[in-house]
């Protein structure tokens, strides 16, 4: 103890000489850790708004790209936290790291007008575990078809609200014209769980496959799987991009907004991008249409929603649910529309902003939003029964690392590196491998 | 050097070795142009070279986003100390296995640089907890101890290969003449070592400035250098490249003029015991 | 020649580098050992102690795992044949009489001080990128199919960023060997008619044999722990998969840290092997 204590004294005063030109402040300052997704960067604009009303809180932003991020806030968390005062994690960690007691409960302390009920059912019900709100979503996604309408007529075809993925795939081939590099479909292909494993697993849903039976074992050697793959490759070799192994959502959303697409299925976020005039040269042709089904009862629509918690090392709490009561409330959102416009606020977790006229006249998309995000059930997901919750994941710790394994599969097979077949056997096997060795 | 050469054939040589030199520095000219262009004319097919509406629009988005003169700091900061560190325990060292042999100096040497061979993900656990218990995660001291730590087998090695190049004969008449240890140290052999030491130490200026592992996960904020500060440009989205090239030639401009400022000094020292 | 005296005070000199950097090994090393023999799950809240040799089977057992070491050995072997190659051809070229030779040795050494950060993030969107890589421009404007660099060819990919990054490294050691070659030896080589070609092998290549071990060695010291340039492009899919981004994996993807501290000594013992193969060569080189 005696070491220790000397060890850590020395090194204070190393740190003092070396520091203490930076920590000379009164005020609280929060560490706040978020993604460079064009919301957050929004928000960190913002920021003045919130030292003004909160003179005593002083706020510094860790904008990282979103692999980085999770990687330095993973590290962190996982060896005690201490390092970030605020995080921005999505629906998949909540869960996890609530249950281990890592997270502190926005369920009360919260300011008084943030009005916890105001807040979309399914969004919030993704954050919650045994009654407590363990997250405050910041802005919430679900996934639906973006179309191309001047495409869509030029083809002599008409998107149906609900479409089934075989309209869809017939349509991606009618509108694809590789001559003048128009891709009938645009889906993610880039490896990665929260990259093409969004999308497949949340595609293979509404085929009826489903990641594991009751009792833990890996179902990818069904025919489900067989059958979502499968379409998948061949409706992305008929009509997709080249080098679709390489697209996640930013660069197909890239692609959409520059006219190379026909039908882009993704995050209903990218609709308020795809319309916005300054970006995208397709802005006034945009539908948009629920995400395709095969008649089983499940939509291919994933949900999710990034948002802000807060660590259960840190040291500021009571400043922290200040900062998020004011990110994720209401007057939030009016600020936002007060400086960019009603389109560009943060979409998919308040009913009241679904009621909102001003609202509901700026963003054509919204109330295909909201069907979407309505539509989709974390707790029931698949058409045949699962042990887990989560529609575009499976709510255990192994996830992460496992369908970013499997998600190299099916991109390798996209790129036409490995067949269908080959990809799902490797994933068969390597996903029974890493439950064995997790315990299951 | 009484070869003639024909003008033909330097006109021959010059052409082909400024063809070389244009495709190695192309890519960094290319991010450079793209830094000052609008984000739609960054992705322009077919692309555009020269002329375009040079705008400093990018640098000023970068600029607002994040903290610049913080990064850049930090960067100067942990790259210096380390190597501060680094040299005034490496130079002595690497000296005495030039000068004073003993039987295990090589096998000492070996071993040193097998240290460097340590991946770094490996014990990512191990120093997080390490510097957590100390509490000094997310400072400039960590850093520049971690860097110097990796960086250090370098050092020694390459001071050593240079140290040893400087004849003993020197040595050996300074002794005659009677010269005390460190007379023979401050006198005759600093003089000798110094392009040795201060290639060296731009040599490690640049890997402590380039690191990017550890600089990206032991820091937050106070101690984040521009390795980090690049990480926010990454793969937002929408179009990025003109803001990308702009955050990335903010992070590689300072370390690329001190390089071309320097590279006399750099290319004298670094050797590694490359010229017998 | 040294003196009881001196041979003390090389000792007291040679002591703090050595310390810290037993520090530096003992200490993380240890506790990885001590993790890899651990079932170490933070995100399960599990961690008992002793579980024997299970990690180090299931890794060693694991298909990935000898893939891992064959993308290694390809990448680290790809980058050195291309750098030691143009390293060489580049040494010569510079050695030449040349208009605006220190311009273009500038031109040269730039990428050396670009972070891997940076020029990954660089090639990946601006060279390779398929929709509006300047590339695929050029292959557009041949009338070509765009060819997508980073899922076809993905390995060749990260082996042109990272020998763009060293080229300069290697053309810098052995410019210095080049230089130092009497040009009495390759004037009389001349005098006797003896073709370039042959001049090159017999007298050129020999001499910077030495030159070309360091490279080398120090070259593959860095390139074992190649790390930014994997995440930035591919992420480890398509087969770039290599041992140390398959430990990264391991421990902060799968946040499995007894499986990634096994994998972590395993490297290491692998690592060190090669080291003490390559410093076999270099340190007999050293001493002639």
């Amino acid at each position: 103890m005696h070491l220790k204590n000397a060890l850590r004294a020395g090194t204070a005063i190393t740190l003092l000489t070396a520091t203490s030109a930076f920590a000379a402040s009164h005020a609280t300052t929060l560490t706040i850790a978020t993604v460079n997704n064009g919301d957050m960067v929004r928000m960190q604009g913002l920021t003045a708004d919130f030292t003004e009303q909160n003179p005593g809180i002083a706020l510094e932003w860790v904008t990282l790209e979103e692999n980085v991020l999770r990687q330095n806030v993973t590290t962190d968390i996982s060896t005690g936290g201490g390092q970030y005062d605020v995080i921005t994690i999505g629906t998949y960690e909540v869960p996890i790291w609530g249950a281990n007691d890592w997270l502190v409960s926005l369920s009360d302390g919260m300011a008084e007008d943030w009005d916890q009920g105001d807040l979309l059912p399914a969004i919030a019900g993704g954050l919650t575990i045994d009654g407590e709100l363990y997250a405050a979503p910041f802005y919430g996604e679900s996934s639906m078809v973006m179309y191309r309408t001047d495409l869509m007529e030029a083809a002599g075809l008409e998107m149906p609200e609900a479409p089934t993925w075989q309209f869809i795939r017939e349509a991606a081939a009618a509108m694809t014209d590789r001559d003048n590099e128009i891709n009938g479909i645009c889906a993610r292909g880039k490896a990665g769980w929260g990259e093409n494993m969004a999308f497949l697993t949340a595609m293979s849903n509404s085929f009826g496959a489903r990641w594991f039976d009751a009792d833990w074992n890996a179902q990818f050697d069904g025919e489900a799987w067989a059958n979502t793959l499968n379409f998948y490759l061949d409706m992305m070799n008929e009509s997709g991009p080249a080098g679709a192994g390489n697209n996640g959502f930013n660069e197909n959303l890239t692609l959409f907004q520059q006219g190379k697409c026909g039908m882009w299925i993704d995050a209903t976020v990218a609709a308020s991008f795809v319309t916005n005039p300054n970006d995208s040269t397709v802005a006034d042709k945009v539908g948009f249409a629920l995400a395709p089904d095969t008649g089983l009862g499940k939509r291919g629509n994933w949900l999710w929603a990034w948002s802000l918690a807060i660590p259960a090392s840190s040291e500021k709490v009571e400043a922290a649910k200040t900062f998020i009561s004011w990110a994720t409330s209401k007057g939030y959102t009016e600020l936002v529309a007060a400086n960019e416009g009603w389109a560009n606020v943060p979409p998919g977790t308040r009913s009241s902003l679904y009621q909102n006229e001003e609202y509901l006249a700026a963003a054509p998309f919204a109330q295909m939003t909201l069907n979407s995000i309505n539509s989709a059930d974390p707790t029931n997901p698949t058409v045949d029964p699962v042990p887990y919750t989560g529609v575009q994941f499976v709510a255990i710790p192994e996830f992460a690392g496992i369908a970013t394994q499997v998600g190299q599969q099916f991109s390798a097979a996209l790129a036409g590196q490995q067949s269908a077949e080959e990809a799902l056997a490797n994933a068969q096997e390597l996903t029974t491998d890493e439950m064995e060795a997790a315990g299951y | 050097m009484a070869r003639a050469i024909s003008t033909n054939k330097k006109i021959m040589w010059t052409s082909l070795a400024w063809g070389f030199g244009l495709v190695m520095f192309f890519p960094i000219l290319w991010t450079f142009l793209t830094s000052f262009k609008s984000e739609a004319t960054a992705i322009a097919d077919p692309p555009v070279w020269f002329l375009f509406d040079w705008t400093l629009e990018n640098y000023t988005a970068v600029q607002e986003r994040s903290n610049y003169p913080l990064a850049l700091s930090n960067s100067i900061i942990i790259a210096v100390g380390s190597t501060i560190l680094g040299i005034l325990i490496a130079v002595p060292a690497a000296w005495a296995m030039a000068f004073v042999p003993g039987k295990r100096t090589k096998d000492v040497l070996l071993w040193m640089l097998s240290t460097k061979m340590l991946p770094a993900v490996g014990v990512l656990y191990p120093l997080v907890l390490l510097a957590k218990w100390l509490g000094v995660m997310d400072s400039r001291i960590l850093l520049i101890v971690v860097l110097m730590l990796i960086n250090l087998p370098i050092i020694v090695w390459m001071l050593y290969t240079y140290f040893r190049e400087i004849p003993g004969e020197i040595l050996e008449a300074a002794r005659m003449d009677g010269a005390s240890l460190r007379n023979e140290i401050i006198y005759v052999l600093t003089p000798m070592a110094v392009p040795g030491i201060a290639s060296t130490i731009l040599l490690n200026i640049i890997l402590a400035w380039n690191e990017a592992f550890w600089t990206i996960l032991l820091t937050t904020v106070d101690a984040a250098p521009l390795t980090k500060f690049i990480a926010s440009f990454s793969a937002p989205e929408g179009l990025f490249y003109a803001k990308l090239s702009a955050a990335s030639m903010m992070a590689i401009a300072p370390i690329l003029i001190m390089g071309w400022f320097s590279q006399k000094q750099l290319v004298r020292g670094l050797t590694f015991g490359a010229v017998k | 020649m040294a003196t009881q005296h001196s041979r003390a005070a090389a000792r007291l000199m040679i002591t703090p580098a050595v310390f810290v950097l037993l520090v530096w090994m003992l200490i993380p090393l240890c506790m990885t050992l001590y993790f890899s023999f651990a079932d170490y799950r933070p995100m399960r809240a599990t961690f008992e102690p002793w579980i024997g040799f299970e990690n180090y089977g299931r890794f060693l057992t694991s298909s990935a795992f000898t893939s891992s070491i064959v993308t290694t050995l390809q990448m680290v072997g790809g980058i050195l044949c291309i750098t030691i190659g143009g390293g060489v051809l580049m040494a010569l070229l510079l050695d030449q009489p040349i208009f605006g030779q220190g311009i273009v040795r500038i031109l040269v050494i730039a990428p050396f001080f670009v972070m891997p950060t940076v020029s990954a993030l660089v090639w990946k969107n601006m060279f390779f990128n398929v929709d509006n890589g300047l590339f695929s421009y050029a292959y557009k404007a041949l009338g070509m199919q765009p060819f997508d660099f980073l899922s076809q060819a993905p390995l060749f990919s990260i082996i042109v960023i990272v020998a763009w990054q060293w080229l300069p490294f290697a053309t810098l050691i052995l410019l210095t060997a080049v230089q130092s070659l009497s040009s009495e030896q390759l004037e009389a080589a001349e005098m006797d008619g003896a073709p370039a070609l042959s001049r090159f092998r017999h007298i050129i290549l020999p001499h910077l044999s030495r030159a070309i071990t360091v490279v080398i060695l120090i070259q593959t010291i860095f390139l074992l722990s190649i790390f930014a340039e994997i995440f930035v492009t591919t992420n480890g899919a398509f087969g770039t998969r290599t041992l140390t981004y398959l430990v990264y994996q391991r421990v902060l993807e799968s946040q499995n840290i007894g499986l990634g501290s096994a994998g972590g000594i395993i490297a290491v013992i692998l690592a060190n092997i090669v080291a003490i193969f390559l410093m076999r060569i270099v340190g007999k080189n050293l001493d002639t």
